[in-house]
Parts: structure tokens; C-alpha cells; sequence
């Protein structure tokens, strides 16, 4: 993360917001993720042009036009590279990455385990609602195999990707899940993911009301995990492995050194300029 | 808006006594999270052509943010931007805060004076609690003008509800949805 700045007046969490209106449909839990990430942004006092916020494609990847940071909306799948990129040229900003679960775990699939194994020092919010929304309703790679729809009648009947087990085996160094429902605890685990060294992944199950009415009942299912974040792998496996999907707080937090080479510059930007052009 | 909006438990603040500092500091988080919430939720609408109930949302904002300013004119340092772990409200979120789940596209006025007033409500029951705990004479005579205050709040969504009496059940059938997979 960046230095926290010292300001005159404190940022708020509405001066991290652009004013360009989100376009998801009300009620949709992405609004609560936005609140959250401005809110944890406010609670770290990072200045906005410190910050990055990229993403890949998706409805819940529009959100870097909903913030005044840098942004990028980038390439289906390729936030996480684009992110890796970033703070890897940019050390001195605290990147956030994020996007949905079709975006991070099937088309983005592939770098989400490179990501989690490279370590760099970035946080990956994964706004989770089991379904491609902004395609109308197809079944996503965490999608139930009994979710019946008009599009997979019956279901799909295959098993959902678990992605914070995935993010474990793959060396992620920080886990969490939260609930849009509850956008304060969810902005302390963004909070939380930007402070903490190296990959950071925060899922947040985001209601689809639109395609998926059925998930305003999260709210009845989510609860807190019942025992703290652990720093031991083998441990975080088998509660990961175990537990409900609905477990909320931070449930792994290791201590891997993040990964940050170090460059020199080789050329300047009015060299590389002339190069491009000749 | 598929089920009646949550109440908001009725759970004792974990051994919170306020110092005057700390209270105003959840006055002030209570007013602009209202206010900020206000506004998004008037964004929403005005995105999808509630014109009626994002004016509703809109002024809602506009009161919250008064109030929020009163707060900080009060003590500067109530702006402070603080953990959310700091905060001690009655719910998981502060007590004028709409949950954005609960909103649809084609609510109409009476829904959203009934979530607001869900959100006053709340906040009569969280300065009550402080009045009936607190050991400091200062933030006693504070929350017990806030709770008068948020009572008149009350009193006053409760005038402009009865001018919107509840829609018949059908109100959120759409002849054109946005869902082509049903």
C-alpha cells in the first residue's frame, strides 16, 4: 500500500467516487462493494492518485469508472495481469484488482493461480454471484450444479470451483470472504487485504438479484467464521475445505515475502518514444 | 424489496460508555453514511427512470447531510475517518443506513418512506440506548436531544407515508423484464 498521506481535511469515502452513475440494476451487491472498497480506501486515508484500481470485463468490472483512482478496465480475464503489471512497474501504489467470478475464475482463471503463487502486493476483490449477469444468466464456474435455469435446465450438474482453496494451494498470502450485505465489515477485509504483504483475495458474495433472486437469502446464511484467520496452511486447508461457503472474516493470513523485483531504468520515456516512431 | 425490510437487532453495544469524542464521532458516521447512502440510492433510481423516488432519496440526502454538517460544526474531529471496528452500533451497520439489497427498480414512494423509516426508527433506538446507559453527563444531554429529534424525524416520514399508502401486490411486475433466460 501507499504512505498514508496527512491531510488538511480527511478523505471521505464519497471523495473516492467519479461522477459517473453505476449502471447495475438496484439492489445488486456491487453497489455494497463499491461502498466498501471507498470506505476502506477512506480508512487507510490513501490518496486517490496513489491508487489503482483495475479489472478485467464483466458487470461488477465497471467499477473503476465508479472511482476517482486510476483505473483501467481492461481485457475479459486479464485484470490480474494487468494488476501484476501495474505494481510491479508502480511499486509506490496500492493496486486493487476486481472483478466477477466469471471474469476472475474461468476466462481469468489461469492468472488467478499465477497471481496467488507470484505473491505480488496487490488485493483481488472478487464481487462472487455464481452467474454471468451482464450476458443475462449463464452459469458461471461457482455456479451450484443444481441451479436451474431456462438456459441449463436442470443445472449443470458440475462441480463448483472453490476458490478459496484454490487461492490457498496456490500461495495466496491473505484469504477472506465477506457478504455485500454488510458493506463495514466487508470495507475492514478490504482494509485489512490492503495492509497485509503480498496476494491478497477477498471474496464478497454479491447478490445477483437479477438472475439470481433466490441469493437475497444470503443474508440468512452468511455468519461469522467461528475461529480466527490462521497463518497455518495445512490448517486453513481443512477449514477451507470444509466449511459452508458462507463463513465471512479473514480465514487465512501467512507471512510469504511478497514478490517485488527490482529495476533500474534502462530508457527514457522520450527514447522509447523515438524508438516506437522510427 | 421482495420481503419486509429488516429490523435492526436489538443487541446492547459491546461495553461501550461514549466519551463525548467517540459519540460524536458516531453521529457524525450515522449522518454522512445516511446522507452518502441517500444519494446512491437516488443515483440508482435516476439511472433507471425513478424519477419520483430518487427526488424522495435525493431530499432525504440532503436532510442527512445537514445533519452531518451540524455534527462537525460541532466538533471538527467527529470527521475523523476512523476503523469500522471503532463503531458500536445496535446492528451491524450504523442506524440510519438503508441495506442497498433491499432496493428494486420499480419501488415506489411508500417503499422507500417505509425504509426510511425503518432508518429513523433505528435511530431513535440507538440514542435511547445511550441515553439509558451512559455515565457522561455531557453525551446525556446530547443523545437526549437527538432522541427528540429523531422523533420529530419519525413523526415527519410518518406524515409523508400516509400520503402513499401501500401498492396492491403486483406492483414490481414488469411487461418487459430485463431476464431473458425466464
Amino acid at each position: 500500500m501507499n504512505t498514508a498521506v496527512a491531510p488538511a481535511t480527511y478523505f471521505q469515502a464519497r471523495d473516492y467516487k467519479s461522477e459517473v452513475k453505476p449502471v447495475w440494476c438496484p439492489g445488486c451487491g456491487d453497489f455494497s462493494v463499491l461502498m466498501a472498497i471507498t470506505k476502506a480506501f477512506a480508512e487507510l486515508q490513501l490518496a486517490p492518485e496513489k491508487t489503482a484500481v483495475i479489472s478485467g470485463i464483466g458487470c461488477s468490472s465497471r467499477i473503476p469508472a465508479y472511482t476517482n483512482c486510476y483505473g483501467f478496465h481492461g481485457v475479459h480475464g486479464r485484470a490480474l495481469a494487468l494488476g501484476t503489471g501495474v505494481k510491479i512497474a508502480r511499486p509506490d501504489l496500492t493496486v486493487v484488482v476486481a472483478g466477477g467470478d466469471g471474469d476472475g475464475f474461468s476466462i481469468g482463471g489461469n492468472h488467478f493461480l499465477h497471481a496467488c503463487r507470484r505473491n505480488v502486493d496487490m488485493t483481488y476483490v472478487v464481487m462472487d454471484n455464481r452467474v454471468y449477469g451482464m450476458t443475462k444468466g449463464q452459469p458461471s464456474p461457482t455456479t451450484e450444479p443444481d441451479w436451474d435455469s431456462a438456459l441449463t435446465p436442470g443445472g449443470t450438474g458440475l462441480r463448483p470451483f472453490n476458490p478459496l482453496v484454490i487461492a490457498l494451494a496456490s500461495g495466496a498470502n491473505f484469504i477472506a470472504r465477506g457478504f455485500a450485505g454488510d458493506p463495514n465489515a466487508c470495507a475492514s477485509l478490504i482494509a485489512e487485504g490492503v495492509r497485509h504483504p503480498g496476494f491478497s483475495f477477498v471474496e464478497i458474495l454479491s447478490p445477483c438479484v437479477t438472475f439470481r433472486p433466490d441469493q437475497r437469502d444470503w443474508k440468512s446464511a452468511v455468519h461469522p467464521a467461528p475461529v480466527k484467520a490462521t497463518d497455518d496452511a495445512a490448517r486453513a486447508a481443512k477449514r477451507l475445505m470444509t466449511d459452508d461457503g458462507f463463513n465471512t472474516g479473514v480465514l487465512y493470513a501467512g507471512s510469504r515475502a511478497p514478490f517485488q523485483p527490482s529495476f533500474s531504468t534502462t530508457k527514457t520515456v522520450a527514447e522509447l518514444e523515438e524508438a516506437f516512431a522510427s | 424489496m421482495s420481503k419486509e425490510p429488516r429490523k435492526a437487532p436489538r443487541r446492547a453495544p459491546r461495553g461501550v460508555n461514549f466519551t463525548p469524542a467517540e459519540f460524536h464521532a458516531h453521529v457524525f458516521a450515522m449522518e454522512s453514511d445516511a446522507a452518502h447512502r441517500y444519494d446512491d440510492l437516488a443515483d440508482q433510481m435516476e439511472t433507471h427512470n425513478n424519477r419520483e423516488v430518487a427526488g424522495l432519496f435525493r431530499r432525504m440526502a440532503e436532510i442527512e447531510r445537514k445533519h452531518a454538517d451540524h455534527a462537525t460544526k460541532a466538533d471538527p474531529d467527529a470527521a475523523r475517518p476512523r476503523p469500522a471496528t471503532q463503531f458500536h452500533w445496535l446492528g451491524a451497520e450504523a442506524p440510519e443506513a438503508i441495506d442497498p439489497l433491499d432496493l428494486h427498480y420499480m419501488m415506489t414512494p411508500h417503499h422507500a418512506l417505509t425504509l426510511a423509516l425503518r432508518c429513523e426508527e433505528n435511530a431513535v433506538a440507538f440514542f435511547e440506548h445511550v441515553l439509558e446507559t451512559t455515565k457522561d453527563a455531557v453525551v446525556r444531554e446530547h443523545a437526549k436531544h437527538l432522541v427528540e429529534e429523531e422523533r420529530e424525524h419519525v413523526q415527519l416520514i410518518r406524515k409523508w407515508l400516509a400520503r402513499y399508502p401501500k401498492p396492491q401486490d403486483g406492483w414490481d411486475e414488469d411487461p418487459d423484464p430485463p431476464v431473458y433466460s425466464e
